[in-house]
């Protein structure tokens, strides 16, 4: 816990808050939910931490700025993202200008202008960015909170043998590293095979689950639409296609690829079906937690913004109301997916790799 | 769609990350804690198995002492009855000795009473006939001591034989 603090201490200090100004009034009208709800669940190229208006109308931004990596020309381009000054700066790269719009970074002119295509799609070239977005930021502290909470426990598993008596941090995560165990890896999986992977298993629980709860924490360093997001979701379910197959005994393979004991002409639909399916198997898993996930965070954010649709702060207990049933609702369905994911995974792997079905 | 859109940077983050953390929780937490676990399961299962296999040790070591006491008190019991019979076989062997050396010794004093009566009988019919003669002569000396006394008992004898 003393590492934790340190840790946020760290951050706290080295933190060169950004600041950005703008005038209040520039944005004037309409409320729009849809954008403010579609900004909170992308990624960003910054930590927002908080916004306020001063007595003169001026709007204040404090943002933590995020390194921005760019592979452009052969070679990278490393800088923090201040330097775009939320938007309105270009950076410079080899023949060409790099211009930060919407949360994404563009190839543009020296004038930073944005093309569009016919659909009204940003059509400028993106270069390859492998930044420290605000996702990959909330990662690595999620990912160091794992490594924490477990390096920990597995320190005090050491004692004695493991024959101390649990205690502390042990007795929270004991349960569940059993029931990851017990009921998800050696129901699904025979008992021999179920231990090579369970490192694989416990790691994908913990890593959904943790990051699922710190998109949910509403404030800086939380709130990241991390575990809602396609590309975290599609690196999961292209892991678990692995650890699926990669480990399929001959029976298995034997199954998908020539479906034995099957009348021929039923084999030419079966066949293709069965390789499909291989695919559609991590396809689901990934857009199951994309889907839960980004629509918890959607759901919360809309009932947020009734009260800036009705424009009335007599919504607010309703809304609030409603926000915090569907923030119990969320925490559930946090480990609830984590849950099935894995759940899922480790059944997939036991079709794959147990001797009889 | 650009929510259906996967990001590569994002794609190569979350890989690394995962991956990374794969190997340092497998490393530092999963088999450490895992180890531990089974450990534990297999001490607890071994101890109930040691506590069983003890419960039954004992139970047979009491029985085993239920079956020794029960064989010592048969035997107690045998060894006092043994020593009871014997008991009695001696009283009884000594009591049969005991009359029987008594009967002979009553009979060897009656024996020798009767001989000793027969003995002294003799001898004081003896005594009595050696007395009588000398009271006899006595008596005889006493009354005849004069004549006419003399005259007077040859007279009653003379009187008294029947001269038929």
């Amino acid at each position: 816990m003393r590492a934790a603090g340190l840790f946020f201490f760290l951050i706290a200090t080295i933190l060169p808050l950004q600041v950005n100004a703008s005038v209040a009034g520039e944005k004037s009208g309409q409320f729009d939910a849809t954008e403010m709800i579609m900004h909170h669940i992308a990624d960003a190229h910054e930590f927002h931490i908080v916004t306020y208006t001063k007595a003169s109308g001026e709007e204040v931004h404090i943002s933590m700025p995020l390194p921005v990596i760019i592979w452009h020309s052969g070679r990278f381009h490393a800088f923090m993202s201040s330097r775009f000054h939320g938007g309105k700066n270009l950076v410079p790269v080899e023949g060409a200008y790099l211009k930060l719009y919407h949360g994404k970074i563009y190839l543009t002119n020296v004038e930073g202008t944005i093309h569009y295509n016919e659909k009204g799609e940003v059509a400028n070239a993106k270069p390859l960015n492998f930044s420290i977005t605000k996702n990959v930021a909330s990662m690595f502290l999620g990912s160091f909170l794992i490594f924490l909470i477990f390096g920990t426990a597995a320190k005090r598993y050491s004692k004695r043998g493991g024959l101390a008596v649990p205690k502390g941090i042990q007795l929270l995560v004991e349960p569940i590293i059993l029931f990851v165990r017990d009921d998800i890896a050696r129901e699904q999986i025979d008992a021999r095979k179920a231990d090579l992977f369970m490192p694989y298993l416990l790691t994908l629980f913990f890593f959904i689950w943790i990051n699922n709860l710190i998109g949910l924490i509403p404030f800086f360093p939380g709130g990241a639409n991390l575990s809602g997001n396609i590309s975290f979701t599609l690196t999961l379910a292209v892991m678990s296609f692995f650890a699926i197959n990669i480990f399929g005994s001959k029976h298995y393979w034997k199954e998908v690829l020539i479906a034995p004991g099957i009348p021929f002409f039923v084999k030419i639909f079966l066949v293709p079906v069965e390789i499909i399916g291989l695919i559609t198997k991590p396809f689901a898993l990934m857009l199951r937690l994309f889907a839960n996930i980004t629509a918890g965070h959607i759901i919360i954010l809309s009932l947020t913004s009734m009260i800036f649709i009705m424009q009335s702060v007599y919504a607010a207990p309703m809304t609030i109301l409603l926000s915090l049933i569907m923030y119990s609702l969320e925490f559930l369905v946090a480990i609830l997916q984590a849950y099935i994911f894995t759940l899922l995974t480790s059944l997939f792997i036991g079709m794959a790799v147990n001797e009889h079905h | 769609m650009g929510l259906l859109m996967p990001d590569p940077g994002l794609v190569f983050w979350t890989s690394f990350s995962f991956l990374t953390l794969l190997i340092l929780l497998r490393k530092y937490a999963w088999k450490p804690i895992l180890r531990a676990l089974k450990v534990r399961e297999e001490y607890i299962e071994f101890s109930l198995k040691d506590a069983d296999q003890a419960r039954e040790e004992l139970r047979k070591l009491s029985d085993t002492r239920k079956q020794m006491i029960e064989a010592s008190r048969l035997e107690r019991e045998k060894m006092i009855r043994e020593a009871r019979d014997l008991r009695e076989e001696i009283i009884r062997e000594a009591r049969t000795a005991a009359e029987a050396e008594s009967t002979r010794m009553i009979e060897q004093a009656r024996a020798q009473i009767q001989r000793e009566r027969k003995e002294s009988l003799s001898e004081i019919r003896q005594q009595i006939g050696l007395i009588s003669l000398e009271i006899a002569e006595k008596i005889l000396k006493q009354e005849l001591a004069s004549d006419e006394k003399q005259k007077h008992v040859i007279n009653e004898y003379l009187n008294q034989v029947n001269f038929n």
